[in-house]
């Protein structure tokens, strides 16, 4: 069944296209990886689909709903369907608890459920035990943690991950991966996880797509794309002969 | 030793007593509701996108820094007996000291509201929006990321408040057991020649405005996150 379907989507700044009509479908629990230089247009591919700024031109179809004629309450629910963990994650300033727990209280959800959601995500990305630290004093990695736990508790339906790793050692690279991988086999959660790590979007993608100027070149299996590239650019890309 | 005896004689004087509660109620009722006012303006002219964004900007900017005499003189011209609201009558009274202070503070709760919420909306917005905030769990996110600074600007406007002077002379005209203040008691002693009590009753002036400024302290530090 398609989760999402984009279309002809565009999106400009001061008359320079940073999307450039983007056409894809995205079936339910599928993994999908984006690769691509820096600005190839992938963080505001994934912020279109997040609803967190309206495209110029072209359709997103999420669980069939169009988004773009979406009343404001509607969009909040489509939404809250999502999850999104920023390259640069910011933090609340709060305890690592009420920062878990923060999309959980826009939820109406029973007091007890929250709790057991924020334990149950803390555990997860390994930081049991932080529940009462200041999240401004944690280190990078431990916020990019706090962050995707956060996003993981409101158990969404997809998730948006923008180089939600970059930040992490390997140990902790291996675990967050682990974790997206449960979350995708055994609770059905469709991803799109933006990445500069090609070795990684082999390792997670079913789909892989190349971005790049805005466009997406190619989309198809990890296999594909990077044992059978059609486009030269693809190909010049993970051969590592683009200067980029 | 001239600056002692007065302060125990100020202190031995019951109308001392009465001033600087005439004081504090003034600039602390000015404050708070500057901070009613200048709290959700500035939010709606820090947060929203409108037509006429700069020179809002500009305006709050500038009444922020309006000479108190200027707004003393507006409110009296609007007070007085001739005036559009001279029928209420209240030149002279401490409600029109009162009216004039929050003249003074508002635009600068404001003005420090809307840059606070500003820097802060473009930290926090997307994360919670992404986390399913509404506009109005967004505003309140963006409200207790700011309270820090917004504290910081209800300091200043209270600080400004209690320490002006040429306002609440020109609309409460200084009259004894009425209106006067601290600071226009201040001016009365200094044309009077009595330096020693002017001095006595600025030392005074400084400690009551530090004790409330260290209520605003603790509260902020009581808010605030070790980094």
């Amino acid at each position: 069944m398609t989760l999402l379907k984009v279309s002809n989507l565009s999106k400009k700044y001061a008359e320079k296209y940073a999307i450039k009509d983007i056409s894809f479908e995205l079936e339910q629990r599928k993994f999908f990886t984006l690769i691509g230089p820096s600005g190839a247009g992938k963080t505001t591919l994934l912020r279109l689909i997040n609803l967190l700024e309206p495209p110029t031109s072209g359709e997103i179809e999420y669980n069939g709903w169009s988004l773009s004629i979406l009343p404001k309450k509607k969009m909040v629910k489509a939404r809250r369907e999502m999850g999104f963990v920023f390259q640069r994650p910011v933090v609340f300033s709060a305890t690592v608890n009420a920062n878990v727990a923060y999309g959980l209280n826009f939820r109406n959800l029973p007091s007890d459920e929250i709790e057991k959601r924020v334990h149950r995500a803390l555990d997860m990305v390994g930081l049991q035990g932080f529940e009462e630290r200041k999240a401004l004093t944690l280190s990078g990695g431990e916020i990019q943690r706090v962050a995707l736990a956060r996003t993981l508790a409101t158990e969404p339906k997809m998730l948006l991950l923008d180089e939600a790793t970059a930040d992490l050692d390997p140990t902790n690279v291996a675990l967050v991966e682990n974790v997206l991988k449960k979350f995708n086999k055994e609770k059905s959660v469709t991803i799109i996880m933006a990445t500069h790590n090609f070795f990684q979007a082999k390792r997670l993608g079913d789909i892989v797509g190349f971005v790049m100027g805005g466009e997406m070149i190619e989309m198809g299996t990890a296999d594909q794309i990077f044992n059978h590239p059609q486009d030269e650019r693809t190909e010049a890309f993970i051969s590592g002969e683009m200067i980029y | 030793m001239a600056i002692g005896e007065s302060l125990l004689e100020a202190f031995s004087a019951g109308e001392l007593w009465q001033i600087m509660f005439l004081s504090l109620r003034v600039s602390g009722t000015a404050t708070f509701l500057a901070a009613c006012c200048g709290i959700p303006l500035g939010m709606i002219l820090g947060l929203r996108v409108y037509v006429g964004r700069r020179m809002i900007n500009n305006l709050v900017n500038t009444a922020m820094g309006l000479p108190p005499v200027v707004i003393g003189l507006f409110v009296f011209l609007l007070v007085s007996r001739t005036g559009p609201l001279g029928f209420l009558e209240l030149l002279y009274t401490p409600t029109a000291m009162i009216v004039a202070q929050w003249v003074l503070a508002t635009p600068i709760v404001t003005g420090i509201t809307m840059a606070a919420v500003r820097s802060v909306q473009n930290k926090y917005r997307d994360t919670a929006l992404s986390l399913g905030a509404t506009e109005t769990q967004l505003w309140i996110t963006i409200l207790k990321e700011a309270r820090i600074s917004i504290l910081a600007g209800i300091c200043v406007a209270f600080g400004q408040a209690i320490s002006e002077v040429g306002a609440i002379m020109i609309v409460g005209g200084n009259i004894r057991f009425t209106t006067r203040a601290m600071t226009t008691a201040i001016v009365l002693q200094t044309r009077m020649g009595l330096f020693g009590m002017a001095i006595a009753l600025g030392l005074i002036l400084i400690v009551l405005a530090f004790l409330v400024n260290l209520i605003f302290t603790t509260l902020q530090e009581g808010t605030e996150v070790v980094r």
